[in-house]
């Protein structure tokens, strides 16, 4: 189950190819066969339900008084099998949802996952667009103000906005960066500095990831109250995306708002990620507590998209681990397509482009500047000014 | 620069008090996730 809901979710392909085979168990009585067995260690898509299935059934079981009779007609093996397909009625005094749940499976899916495809290609990912950069930065080199900068500036952001965007930005590196450690801390930094540093590391990693999740909660709020209304998609994005910025072409810069449609792009990528991601995020943070997956499944089978692209019915019955589980990938996928954006956004925000870091640095940015990127926002700007100025 | 500044002060404020907020509301997962008969340490 659960790795069908993955496969949808992470929209990366499993790398065993399923085979459904039907074998012959008459030999064995039903239980499973050496066949059954080569093909699961072979990686081979088992269907298993004749074991799953065969939990006994207390209704049509021998009495107890009955020679093959057994306490509450159901067989040990019978109940062994219920407690490792978890459908078992189970009672436990420990608190908590998960406690019930005594075999989980889909914890397997999710651990190769996590060590395997998560790790390959969103380290891939971020590596890959590092190099991007670079050799974007080696061919193109820094995008230079084309006529010198004016001398004269302009407030592009104020200290409200300025503040908002470094609570989030700031917050943003830390989770990303310990967010790595986590990930990554075992297979790079336990082999390298040892297991003490890294264990230390780790501590430290997992108390910050889950305090300074607040702070980018709040930076995600504010940047978008404050934004927002400068990001709506308009006519003008078309335009600049059509010249590609003015930045891979030349020097025709297309006009462009207080936003251009590239920022607009980053923009809506944070919010509806880091969203996203904060929404997870939070649902780890209290275990079990915010489950989001078995409804947000359910709505998606309603909507039909999961059976448009052929994955059939996700399923909407999910064991409390499954649903931290799928948050967890949920969380990392996503982490990582933001924290590729993000850094293209930290290049051209920096190094990449002449006078853009003062807009979030000092919030005064160079007149020409302006007029180069953002030529509609500057006049806007400027007839404000000059409406607020009174006449002589 | 100001600014920029007064963010990552802020984040630092954010994280201590949400710590000490939710380990004193008992949120803390020793607390949610065991009981009197469980022994963590």
């Amino acid at each position: 189950m659960l790795r069908m809901a993955l496969a949808l979710v992470l929209s990366l392909a499993l790398t065993g190819v399923a085979q459904a085979q039907s074998t012959d168990r008459s030999q064995t009585g039903g239980a499973q066969t050496l066949e059954d067995i080569m093909a699961r260690q072979e990686g081979l898509k088992v269907d298993d339900s004749f074991r799953s299935e065969a939990t006994g059934d207390p209704t049509r079981a021998a009495p107890i008084t009955g020679q093959l009779g057994t306490l509450g007609g159901v067989s040990d093996p019978e109940l062994w099998r219920a407690m490792r397909y978890d459908t078992a009625d189970i009672s436990v005094q420990q608190r908590g949802p998960a406690a019930a749940v005594l075999v989980q499976d889909g914890g397997m899916v999710w651990l190769d996952f996590r060590d395997g495809p998560l790790r390959r290609y969103g380290g891939w990912l971020l590596l890959g667009t590092l190099a991007a950069l670079a050799l974007f930065y080696v061919i193109h080199g820094r995008i230079k103000i084309d006529d010198g900068a004016a001398g004269t500036t302009v407030t592009r952001f104020t200290a409200i906005e300025r503040f908002g965007h470094w609570l989030l930005a700031g917050a943003f590196v830390l989770l990303g960066v310990t967010g790595l450690l986590v990930l990554f801390g075992r297979l790079f930094l336990a082999p390298t500095l040892g297991k003490e540093v890294n264990t230390a590391l780790l501590i430290w990693s997992k108390w910050v990831h889950n305090n300074v999740a607040w702070a980018f909660i709040i930076g995600l709020v504010m940047i978008f109250v404050m934004w927002v209304v400068h990001n709506i998609p308009n006519r003008t994005d078309l335009v600049w995306l059509s010249k590609g910025g003015g930045l891979l072409f030349g020097h025709d810069h297309p006009p462009a708002k207080k936003f251009n449609a590239g920022q607009k792009i980053i923009f809506w990528s944070v919010i509806l990620f880091g969203g996203s991601i904060a929404l997870t995020g939070v649902s780890l943070l209290f275990p079990f507590e915010l489950p989001l997956f078995a409804k947000s499944f359910e709505w998606l089978n309603a909507a039909g998209l999961p059976q448009m692209v052929g994955y059939g019915e996700l399923p909407t019955v999910l064991a409390p681990q499954e649903e931290m589980q799928l948050a967890q990938a949920w969380h990392a996928i996503l982490a990582f397509v933001l924290m590729a954006i993000v850094l293209a956004h930290i290049y051209i925000g920096s190094v990449g482009m002449e006078g853009a870091f003062d807009a979030m640095g000092s919030g005064e940015v160079d007149e020409a500047w302006a007029e180069q990127h953002h030529s509609i926002w500057l006049e806007e700007v400027k007839e404000a000014e000059a409406a607020k100025t009174p006449a002589e | 620069m100001k600014a920029m500044l007064t963010g990552f002060v802020a984040i630092a404020v954010i994280a201590v008090g949400a710590n000490l907020i939710l380990d004193n509301a008992g949120f803390a997962a020793r607390d949610v996730q065991s009981g009197a008969a469980v022994r963590l340490d």
